[in-house]
């Protein structure tokens, strides 16, 4: 019973993938593109990776598929003359060899995985204790792999100084995007008062039970995030311009603690980013915590855009 | 008693499950963007609503079951208010064709 589901999902997520690449209209692929969100989800619920399960609904297909919905929306005035320009056959035919060799390529490498596939699994699982955190995903990300953790960090810092940098030159330190306008008295309006409350502690939940259980810092931020966009879709809140000092330090703040700390290691436990015997978790949970307000700003900042509007005087 | 709690869910969940398919249904067939909206709250509110009413004699708590009331309930409320938003957006686009 469960591998005829299972087999079901295959096939839809693949169906739904070969659709999304064959839509011709730019906002339906986007929204495709949320709905295989939603499915890859599920997919990751029955492989039993409930983190990354998390991570695909909060980043895949909500935050990704809204940045996607503001893409798409400010492409559809340049759509119909896009779709008139068809590129020559010698090109099309090049561009579908080279993806049917990408897909090859990839397909022959999960094929001839060994089996069983190499897994670092168990050393990080007989090393769990020395972190003191319960959730091994939690464990690998800010103990063992804290690096790539925090160049994830730095990158997103970097992502969003290139969204900032697509602003006009008059536009410059301004607030991002348009502002929002809706009805005070609308249904958006009702759901950014009613919802953001629930909303916060949610996100703070996640983000706290990351440590022994599924969650973490990224879902609960990506939550916090959407509270704080749909109050500055409502029109009730606007989003702050990109020179406010409380901005860079916020967008600052979570990388230069967890360099710190790293700094800290080499000199206090003998390698960068090591932690000293049994302050493992203190340390993890400040880094955590540190984190945890920069990725909210950064990524409801990316959604909100580059800079549009003039500086105030 | 375990019996009864068993057969609660199963009659629930699989008028939870009609529910969820006449709504896609009514999501595939009906005629424009109105009727459809319609047919999806069956999904979201009767559909989910009686899925969760099937699936609570089987939780190993009262918070397990709670979070799954509660899940129901903001389902609901993002379903209304995503329904009004669209609604609104299909009667603008009417009045500028």
């Amino acid at each position: 019973m469960t591998d005829v589901l299972n087999a079901g999902l295959a096939a839809l997520v693949v169906a739904l993938a070969i659709w999304v690449v064959f839509a011709r209209d730019a906002f339906a692929a986007v929204v495709g593109f949320i709905a295989y969100g939603l499915l890859l989800t599920l997919v990751w619920v029955q492989l039993q990776g409930v983190d990354v399960a998390l991570t695909e609904a909060a980043i895949g297909g909500g935050l990704t598929g809204a940045l996607l919905v503001g893409a798409a929306s400010r492409l559809r005035g340049t759509e119909a003359a896009a779709r008139a320009e068809r590129p020559r056959a010698l090109v099309r035919v090049a561009a579908a060899a080279l993806s049917a060799a990408v897909t090859a390529a990839l397909a022959i490498g999960v094929l001839m995985l060994p089996d069983p596939a190499p897994t670092l699994a168990p050393q990080a699982m007989a090393n769990i204790a020395a972190t003191g955190v319960g959730n091994p995903i939690t464990a690998v990300l800010l103990a063992f792999r804290a690096m790539d953790t925090l160049l994830e960090a730095i990158v997103l810092v970097f992502a969003l100084i290139g969204v900032w940098s697509l602003g006009p030159d008059q536009a410059w330190g301004g607030r991002p995007g348009l502002r929002h306008r809706a009805d005070p008295n609308g249904i958006l309006a009702y759901l950014a008062r009613v919802l953001p409350p629930i909303g916060i502690i949610v996100g703070t939940y996640i983000f706290w039970v990351g440590a022994d259980h599924p969650g973490g810092k990224f879902q609960g931020a990506t939550i916090v995030a959407a509270m704080w966009l749909l109050a500055i879709m409502a029109g009730l809140a606007d989003a702050p311009p990109v020179s406010r000092t409380w901005v860079r330090v916020g967008l600052a703040a979570g990388p230069l603690v967890f360099i710190a700390i790293g700094l800290m290691g080499a000199v206090t436990a003998g390698a960068f980013l090591a932690y000293p015997d049994g302050y493992a978790k203190p340390l993890i949970i400040v880094i955590e915590l540190a984190l945890m307000p920069t990725l909210a700003l950064i990524l409801a900042l990316l959604i909100a855009g580059a800079p549009r509007r003039p500086v105030e005087p | 008693m375990t019996h009864l709690a068993d057969l609660v869910s199963i009659v629930a969940i699989v008028a939870g499950a009609v529910f969820f398919l006449a709504g896609t249904l009514g999501l595939l067939r009906f005629p424009d963007t109105l009727t459809r909206l319609h047919a999806l709250t069956k999904a979201d509110n009767l559909g989910l609503g009686l899925v969760v009413l099937g699936l609570l004699p089987q939780v190993d708590g009262v918070a397990t079951g709670l979070k799954l009331v509660v899940v129901w309930l903001l389902v609901m409320l993002a379903g209304a208010c995503a329904s009004q938003l669209v609604a609104r957006a299909a009667r603008r686009g009417e009045r500028h064709d």
